[in-house]
Order: structure tokens, then C-alpha cells, then sequence
């Protein structure tokens, strides 16, 4: 291996792509070699580093320093000055959102108040590089399970790191290994949920981007865990770059022989595949996604019985989140006491959020549980963009709205429960009403279709909140809007419909006022809402019988 | 909405769609990566592929078109040259997709669902695809535009004119 004295990595994640991350890399590459420096410097394509806003972002080692909003005019500055003559270009370091002393980025704000583990890799090393991945400690952990650890003990780590998953429902994972290991059969499936579809979520196309051997490791180490030989990743369509990337790290790893029969000699077989979702939002349910696997349309599964002993083609199944999966290669390389020493009590680990909307610095961010709404909104993404910050939408449009009076409130599943990590920030210009319209718009257009109080149910809501926002709300509506949702909440076969009608349920609580405002009076508070259709024509269409 | 009758499909077309169906073991479990690579290649899924996928696996045609409706990614219509699937989720709605929306039908002179008279253009709203950092954005074909102003939209559609 050369010996580089400098490393550049070019931020080439989707959302830096789109701000021409990669042309960038094309003509710093260009540029280093027409000034000779070819042989002492090395220009790597990464995975993002979650200022994505701020992009094309690039890290310039060994200083670490963090360039962003970078032009292809930068690029001869950023040559001369800093690779050719060791000059810092100060005008392009990224600081944060306000002026900080010139510091690497491990000391900035930003990332300060983050602690990386899972993200550790993701913007540092070359994703689609496996010997970078074994340079900072990658397969370790594979080696160490499947060399000195029986797969009961593989469980029992996990199990006692009090690991949860990390999609939403916050299930055990250690209690879902031990399921799996247990059922009777075989045959027996790994399965990575990577069909991330819930607004505002991006945490999961930016690891498998950014490190996608992370988690092909962590599905070897399960399938060893709960002896399965076969694992599928099931990657939604749109996220080509992620598929492209693992699809890479499969091949890599099969090469070297860290897939396939007899890894790492313990006699240990396993493939993984990568399997495209096609534009489906309810495939993220596990059930939904088994059946999309086996090539049905992706309705979910009356449960019981439940994957772990009748999953996909019957078989016993474990189905964990990307992010899930991401902490186990550290978990097992380090240990299950040092993973419970991080975060609180009942919520051990890091958790990713991923901030966006109308927040100063939207990205994806890693923090230990226990931190507060407010360290994250304001410490670390910038607080607001314009307005006052309203309220959050925390986890998507199927978790809860919390308000000003929640900030201080800390983020663990004692508390306040992150669901995915999405934070959707809404300030004071916006209206609650018609963010709720436009949430249960999601969902209607997203329910299978399958049973019949998430169908009717969606459909009901969208168009009486609709109503509302054109001034045609009725104050009975206000009551009937919530035996609806509890209805929903109680019968409606999947998390679909059974959270579909909480961001509403909890916009409501807090935002009364409102609410009343646009029901009641006509009203609109925010001047969002086109109430034009006045008393007499609302009077025209309530003529048929009530 | 009905199968794309049409069997005007030229040499060409047939035969990608058989050597989409051929790289694939003849198993159910393939009928998402078979579909996946005729929209690929076609750029929709047109009833005689259809057809072609239902004979080869040995399922009812009715099958075939029950999974591939199911899901946004397959376009059994195919109607348009480009399409521009613009997200109207919470983050994007929050920072203005609405204006853009409004710009496009502008520039476009359609509503969401439909084509343009020649051809080109077809309208779609979709779910959030993921790349809420950059809110609001929207996918043409294959590529990602993000933090849309209004003001973008008459250049990008240009670039797309052009061809």
C-alpha cells in the first residue's frame, strides 16, 4: 500500500451529489495530478458527512478539516494553498453555523456534541474500499464471534447490551436473536430492513452509502448468531447509490472470503443478497416486506404468528433495521459493557436523528441517548431557519408533535420515545392543520388497502382536515376526528394504520387553538390555509341531508 | 386502469424483455428483479411483457399486474418520456414544495397526473424518496434535484427540452 502524507475525502453522498459533489471529486483528482502530487495525495470518494445542506462538503487529513459550499472554482485554491503549501483556506472551512476558531472537526459544535459510533466510518473512510473497512478495525468483530464466541454467546452479548431496534418500535433486538436462535428449523434468514420510507428520515441510505461493510458484518455476525445461512437486504428502489454501493461490498467481501463457505475457518457458511423494493411505503413493515420478498404485493400479515418462527417462505426470520444492525459489529468487538455505559438507563447506545425542515443545518446527526430535544435542535443543528420553532415532528408523520413546552425533554424510550429519528422542524409560519392534512395525504396514498379501518379510516380523515383547510369544518368534526382515530389506532391491521392518525391526535392536544380556529370560526391564525370558500357556500354544500 | 394493449414492440424491445426474463431463475420471488429490469430497459411494463413474465413463471397474467400495480416504480402506462416525480411529504411541503408544484404546472401546462401533448413531460407527487436534507426535490427520471426554488424549475425543464 502507497503511504499518502494527505487524504481528501469528497463528500459523494446522494445529497452532496446533487450539489455536484462528484464533479468536484472529478477535478480535484485532475487537478492533484497535473500538479504532481498524485503519489503523496490521495483523493477518496465518501459517504456523506451529514452537513449535506452545506455541501459539496469535502475533509482534508490529516488536519481534519472540514471544507463546505465548495465551487469548482475552490478547487485550484484548495490545491495550491492547502495540499501543495499546507495553508489552510480559510474562507471555505466549515464552522458550524456560526464563526468558530479554526478547529478540526472533531472539536466543532456540530460534531462536538455528537458521539460517533455507528457513523464513525461514514465521510472517513472509502466505502467502496473493504481494506480501508479492515484498516479502522472492520470484520473484527466477525472474527471475534465466529473464532471465540458460541452463537449462544453471540445472543447473550447482545442481549445484555441492551441494544433496541432502532426502526421505530424499539423492540429488543437481543430478545429477537434469542427468538430466531431458538426456532425450531434448519433453515433459517437474516433479513436487513433497509426500505427507509418514512418522511424525513435519512439515516439509513447514508450508512449503507457511507459504510455499507458495516453493515454486510453485522448480518454475517447475526446469521452466525441465530444460525442462518442466508441473509437479503432489502434496499428501497430509490435509493440506487446505496444499492449500488452494497452490491459492491458483497462482491468484495465474497472475494476474500468474508461471505461464502467456511469464513474465517470456523466452518461457518453465509451469502447475503441485495433485494430492490419498488416504491412501496408499507414494505417497511416486516410482515409486508417477507411478503414483497417472495414476490407478492406488499400487504402485511395477520400477526401472530410472527417472523421469528414463521417468516419469509415459512422460514424462522429475524428482520432488524439498518441502524439496529450497524451497532452490533461494535457491540461485539467492544463489548456489551462498554455499549451499556453509553446513553441512560433503559436506553443504551447512540441514536442517529436526522433534522430537517426548518432548521438552520439539516443532516444526520449521532448523539447518545439522553440528550434533550432542545441540545439537538439548537446546539447541534442551528436552531431556526427563519421564525421561531414551533413544534417537531418527531419521527415522521407516524410519530407525535411536541411542542415548545417539550424541549427540555430528553431523548430515550423512557421519555420521549425518538421513533426512526426523523425531526421535522416547523416554525411559527406554518400551519398545524394543514401539516396534519398533508401527513394523512401520505397516508392515504400509502395504505395498502388491505383492511378497512386503514383505508376508510385515512381516506375519512384526509378529507374532513381537507375540509378544514378550505373552511369548511363543522365543530362536531372536532370530536368525530377523535373516535375515528382511536378506531384506527385499535383495528387497523399494521403500524400503518394504527399510527397514522397520532401526529394528528397530538397536533391537536397541543394546537387546540388552532384547530378551533379553523373549524369553528373559518379561520386560519397562520394565513396558510385558502379559507375562501365563505359561510353561504359552505351552507350551498351542506344542503344534502346531515 | 387498463393493460397497455398495444404489441407494436420492436425486435429490440422483445428481446430485452426476454433477456430480462432469462438472467432470472423462473421463481415467484424474481417477479419484483424481472419487473424491475424490463422498466430498466423499456422504461415501462407494457401487457405483452407482461404476459411474456406470466408464461415464463407460470402464473396467472392477472398475478403479474396485480404485484407490478402495487407498486409506484412500475409504470404500466407509459405514457411519458420523462417523468418528474416531485415530493410532497412533510419536509419538502413544509419548505415550499407547494411553489414549486405551482411553478411546474406553470412551465408544464398539466396537473399532477397527467402528460404534456407531446410527449415529454408527465407530472407525478410522490412520497418522500429520502433526501430531506435538501428539501424540497424532485426526481427527473433517474436524477435528484434539490432546495428547489420556484425560479429553478423553467432551467431544469429547459435541460430536459433540449434533450
Amino acid at each position: 500500500m502507497p503511504f499518502y502524507r494527505a487524504h481528501v475525502l469528497v463528500c459523494c453522498g446522494n445529497t452532496c451529489a446533487v450539489r455536484g459533489g462528484r464533479a468536484l471529486l472529478q477535478l480535484l483528482a485532475k487537478e492533484v495530478e497535473q500538479k504532481g502530487l498524485a503519489h503523496e495525495i490521495r483523493v477518496v470518494e465518501t459517504g456523506c458527512l451529514g452537513i449535506s445542506e452545506h455541501g459539496p462538503a469535502m475533509v482534508v487529513y490529516p488536519e481534519g478539516v472540514v471544507y463546505a459550499g465548495v465551487k469548482a472554482s475552490d478547487v485550484p485554491d484548495i490545491v495550491e494553498e492547502h495540499l501543495l503549501k499546507g495553508r489552510i483556506v480559510e474562507r471555505l472551512v466549515y464552522r458550524g453555523q456560526q464563526a468558530a476558531p479554526l478547529e478540526p472537526a472533531a472539536k466543532l459544535t456540530y460534531f462536538g456534541k455528537q458521539q460517533k459510533i455507528i457513523l464513525q466510518n461514514c465521510g472517513v473512510i472509502d466505502p467502496r474500499s473493504i481494506e480501508e473497512y479492515i484498516a479502522v478495525g472492520g470484520y473484527e468483530g466477525l472474527g471475534k464471534a465466529l473464532t471465540q464466541m458460541t452463537p449462544m454467546q453471540v445472543v447473550e452479548e447482545v442481549k445484555n447490551s441492551g441494544l433496541r431496534g432502532r426502526g421505530g418500535a424499539a423492540f429488543p433486538a437481543g430478545l429477537k436473536w434469542e427468538g430466531v436462535a431458538d426456532a425450531p428449523g434448519l433453515n433459517k434468514v437474516v433479513i436487513c430492513n433497509a426500505d427507509e420510507g418514512e418522511p424525513g428520515n435519512f439515516k439509513d441510505r447514508l450508512i449503507l452509502e457511507g459504510d455499507p461493510h458495516l453493515v454486510l458484518e453485522a448480518m454475517v455476525i447475526a446469521g452466525y448468531a441465530v444460525g442462518a445461512n442466508k441473509g437479503y437486504v432489502y434496499i428501497r428502489g430509490e435509493y440506487r447509490q446505496s444499492v449500488d454501493n452494497f452490491e459492491h461490498a458483497i462482491a468484495e467481501a465474497r472475494k476474500i472470503g468474508l461471505l461464502g463457505t467456511n469464513i474465517f475457518d470456523s466452518g461457518f457458511d453465509f451469502d447475503v443478497f441485495v433485494y430492490k423494493g419498488a416504491g412501496a411505503y408499507v414494505c417497511g413493515e416486516e410482515t409486508a416486506l417477507i411478503e414483497s420478498l417472495e414476490g407478492q404485493r406488499g400487504e402485511p400479515r395477520l400477526k401472530p404468528p410472527f417472523p421469528t418462527a414463521h417468516g419469509l417462505w415459512g422460514l424462522p426470520t429475524l428482520v432488524n433495521n439498518v441502524e439496529t444492525l450497524a451497532n452490533v459489529p461494535h457491540i461485539i468487538s467492544q463489548g456489551a459493557y462498554w455499549f451499556s455505559g453509553i446513553g441512560t438507563e433503559r436506553s443504551k447506545g447512540t441514536k442517529i436523528f436526522s433534522p430537517c425542515g426548518d432548521v438552520l443545518t439539516p443532516g444526520v446527526i449521532e448523539v447518545p441517548f439522553g440528550i434533550s430535544v432542545r441540545e439537538v435542535l439548537y446546539d447541534i443543528a442551528g436552531g431556526p431557519k427563519g421564525a421561531d420553532i414551533k413544534a417537531v415532528l418527531i419521527g415522521g408523520p407516524s410519530g407525535v408533535v411536541i411542542g415548545q413546552e417539550s424541549f427540555d425533554r430528553k431523548f430515550a424510550f423512557e421519555d420521549l420515545s425518538p421513533g426512526a429519528g426523523a425531526m421535522i422542524v416547523i416554525d411559527e409560519t406554518k400551519c398545524m392543520v394543514d401539516i396534519a392534512a398533508n401527513c394523512l395525504k401520505f397516508f392515504a396514498d400509502e395504505s395498502c388497502g388491505q383492511c378497512v379501518p386503514c383505508r376508510e379510516g385515512c381516506k375519512r380523515m384526509l378529507d374532513v382536515l381537507e375540509g378544514w383547510t378550505r373552511g369548511l369544518g363543522d365543530s362536531g368534526e372536532l370530536e368525530m376526528i377523535k373516535r375515528l382515530g382511536r378506531g384506527m389506532q385499535l383495528a387497523s391491521r399494521c403500524g400503518l394504520g394504527q399510527f397514522a392518525p397520532v401526529a394528528l391526535l397530538s397536533s391537536m392536544e397541543l394546537f387546540e387553538e388552532e384547530f378551533r380556529a379553523h373549524v369553528v370560526d373559518h379561520v386560519c391564525p397562520a394565513g396558510v390555509c385558502d379559507m375562501h370558500e365563505t359561510a353561504v357556500e359552505i351552507e350551498e354544500q351542506l344542503t344534502w341531508p346531515k | 386502469m387498463a393493460i397497455n394493449e398495444s404489441c407494436c414492440c420492436s425486435a429490440e424491445e422483445e428481446a430485452a424483455v426476454q433477456a430480462a426474463i432469462n438472467d432470472f431463475e423462473p421463481i415467484r420471488t424474481n417477479l419484483i428483479p424481472i419487473l424491475h429490469r424490463i422498466q430498466d430497459e423499456l422504461g415501462q411494463i407494457p401487457g405483452w411483457a407482461m404476459e411474456a413474465v406470466a408464461d415464463k413463471l407460470d402464473i396467472p397474467l392477472a398475478d403479474v399486474w396485480g404485484t407490478a400495480s402495487f407498486y409506484t416504480m412500475f409504470d404500466l402506462k407509459g405514457r411519458a418520456k420523462h417523468i418528474i416525480r416531485l415530493c410532497e411529504s412533510p419536509p419538502c411541503h413544509i419548505t415550499g414544495a407547494k411553489k414549486v408544484l405551482e411553478a411546474l404546472k406553470d412551465e408544464l401546462g398539466i396537473e399532477p397526473g397527467e402528460v404534456t401533448e407531446d410527449g415529454l413531460f408527465g407530472l407525478e407527487l410522490v412520497s418522500c424518496f429520502g433526501v430531506c436534507g435538501v428539501a424540497p426535490a424532485m426526481i427527473v427520471d433517474h436524477q435528484v434535484y434539490g432546495n428547489l426554488t420556484p425560479e429553478m424549475v423553467p432551467d431544469v425543464i429547459a435541460k430536459y427540452r433540449e434533450g
